[in-house]
């Protein structure tokens, strides 16, 4: 029963042998001359200590919303297309209707001008 | 696989919904912008009306699965759509007069109400843990953005946002206990994980132990779901918080909903482990009742002493589950029915009495009712009385069939106490009526003093006669049904007979 979590108890070891290996190769190899710029924290497109009371535009967060739909609807085509000719009129016709349906929320938020940055 | 295989005709009420609410989304950003939300509002009656149909029409044919038994359509499932897709037209049109008052009447309210129904049919007919969990998220989720639609003002959101997280932790305790199940059982379809465990307790295979955790992240979810205590927190501040056109849409259907997960996954999955979710069961049922009533009394806020008075009536419905025999679940199902109509009713109420500026949300602002509108003083009058299960009502006679059913199973103790805590329940509903019919009315009238305040002229505070009609037929039904009060027993008796596992 145990033996058969092996397989991930080897890929834990693995995954951490990984991620051990490539930051201490990089630590001990790679040139080392830190100034200030370089050890602040990354935050993208905003400062990273200041008021969290600040305004920010709500447009990157409907823009990055909408990106994750369609990029979702990538996800899945992509695996679709590669077994279409196995699945045959229904793996067919079974992605249409999930198709229909973005397609649905894509006129739906077109109509309500999401798309519009201006 | 083929489409015939799916056999999806069974789904057909869900298909429907679901298109429909497409259409409706699209119909919401053509046309006449002015004109836009009345008619997604008048389709939307239209597409919850033609679904009940579509589940009334063969409401006693033999037992239907769709999808690979992963959906299951028996006359338990048709009846409680039915319910839901009625409840809901109803609190739509309760809600209408209200939203336009406060600027939420526009045709997205009514596409997510629509899905939310979906999500509750599917939650009807599931067989399936997966499909379970789609008709919950897809409610919830919907109801979530309902309750902050009124999004200018801070209760809304902050109900919203309470909701919204304990909602999660709830859902992810019951993909926990899903999960453990899964591993027990090694199915995620109910019919066979109900088997696997019968044939596991013949033979002792499973340790107990082990699957009562399983059972008790299970039944701690749908605690939470129902709204249950001690799991009742969000309750209050859900009902007071969101707009009441949305309270009124949330105290009935979802509730038929949340009943229907019960009985698929307790009754229809875990029924070899009754020793083990049964005082689990009594347990939340009492707390409920003892907390819901006793903190009732303390309220000033009619929606949230009806918000507490919703956690003493889900803990009564649960007392008929916690029985563990067909009787029990007739009664748990003619209960819960029953308190939809009921509850519905109440912020139906509440609805024809707000206007503009003016929530008619406290307990005050029903003084002297009776003398302003005795029209709905009297029918608040007939909703107090079923709630507090007096016998003229059909609410004593749900309150009887949960408590005949606990005697039936002998736990005679369990059913005293039950009368013992409807008595003190009693009390909060009777100030109710002490309030409209013997106080005398405030100096001016709230309701006018709110008024003048504002410049919305006369045309546009009056409340549809449509919707008044409708209100009063839903309250009227409370003393209406009673010459069929057999009728309807058996007719929940037989849909719990033919209850499909």
């Amino acid at each position: 029963m145990l033996a058969n979590y092996f397989p991930i108890l080897l890929f834990i070891v693995v995954g951490l042998g990984v991620g051990a290996v490539a930051v201490s190769v990089g630590k001990v190899l790679a040139p080392h001359k830190p100034y200030d710029d370089k050890l602040a924290p990354y935050e993208c497109g905003f400062e990273a200590f200041e008021d969290s009371r600040m305004k920010f535009d709500v447009r990157y967060y409907l823009v990055a919303i909408l990106f994750i739909i369609f990029d979702l609807e990538i996800a899945f085509l992509f695996p679709w297309a590669i077994v279409l000719d196995e699945i045959g009129a229904f793996g067919f016709w079974a992605m249409m209707g999930f198709l229909a349906v973005l397609v649905v929320g894509f006129i739906y938020e077109w109509k309500k001008g999401a798309l519009e940055w201006e | 696989m083929n489409f015939a295989s799916l056999n999806a005709a069974a789904a057909r009420a869900e298909i429907f919904l679901a298109v429909a609410a497409c259409a409706i989304l699209l119909l919401g950003v053509y046309g006449d912008q002015a004109r836009r939300a009345a008619r997604c509002y008048g389709l939307s009656l239209v597409a919850l009306v033609i679904a009940a149909l579509l589940n009334g029409l063969d409401f006693s044919a033999a037992n239907g699965s769709a999808f690979n038994h992963m959906f299951i359509a028996d006359p338990m499932a048709k009846l409680l759509k039915i319910a839901i897709c009625v409840l809901s037209a109803a609190a739509f049109v309760y809600g209408r007069q209200y939203n336009r008052h406060r600027g939420i009447f526009e045709s997205e309210y009514y596409v997510l109400g629509l899905f939310a129904v979906t999500g509750m049919l599917v939650m009807a007919s599931a067989n399936h843990l997966l499909t379970l969990y789609l008709g919950l998220e897809l409610m919830s989720l919907c109801l979530y953005a309902m309750i902050a639609y009124y999004r200018d003002d801070r209760l809304a959101t902050e109900a919203a946002m309470k909701y919204f997280v304990l909602g999660a932790l709830a859902s992810s305790m019951l993909l926990y206990g899903m999960s453990l199940l899964y591993g027990f059982t090694g199915s995620l379809q109910l019919s066979v994980i109900s088997s696997v465990l019968t044939a596991d307790a013949a033979t002792a295979a499973q340790p107990q132990a082990a699957i009562a955790l399983a059972v008790v992240f299970i039944v701690v979810a749908l605690a939470f779901k129902l709204g249950v205590a001690p799991f009742h927190m969000w309750v209050p501040d859900v009902y007071h918080g969101a707009p009441t056109s949305t309270t009124a849409f949330l105290s009935a259907a979802p509730k038929i909903a949340a009943f229907a997960i019960t009985m698929r996954l307790i009754v229809g999955g875990l029924n070899a482990l009754p020793d083990i979710w049964q005082q689990m069961l009594i347990l939340l049922a009492l707390l409920s009742v003892a907390i819901g009533n006793i903190i009732a009394i303390a309220q000033r806020n009619l929606k949230r002493m009806l918000a507490y008075s919703t956690v003493a009536h889900m803990g009564f419905f649960l007392f008929g589950i916690a029985s563990g025999n067909a009787p029990g679940y007739s009664a748990a199902l003619f209960y819960v029915l029953i308190y939809a109509l009921m509850g519905l009713g109440a912020f139906g109420v509440i609805l024809m009495l707000a206007r503009p500026e003016y929530e008619a949300d406290q307990l005050a602002d029903l003084k002297g009712l009776s003398k302003r509108n005795p029209w709905l003083a009297f029918l608040l009058l007939l909703l107090m009385l079923s709630m507090a299960g007096l016998p003229p009502t059909v609410g004593f006679f749900a309150k009887l069939a949960v408590i005949h059913a606990l005697v039936q199973s002998g736990l005679l103790w369990v059913a005293v106490l039950a009368v013992l805590l409807a008595v003190i329940g009693a009390f909060y509903y009777l100030r109710v009526i002490k309030l409209v019919y013997f106080d005398q009315p405030p100096s001016a009238d709230p309701a006018t003093a709110a008024q003048t305040t504002t410049t919305i002229t006369e045309g546009d505070i009056a409340v549809s006669p449509a919707a008044i009609l409708l209100l009063s037929c839903n309250v009227l039904a409370i003393i209406a049904l009673l010459p069929w009060i057999h009728y309807l027993i058996a007719i929940c008796n037989e849909v719990i007979r033919r209850f499909a596992v």
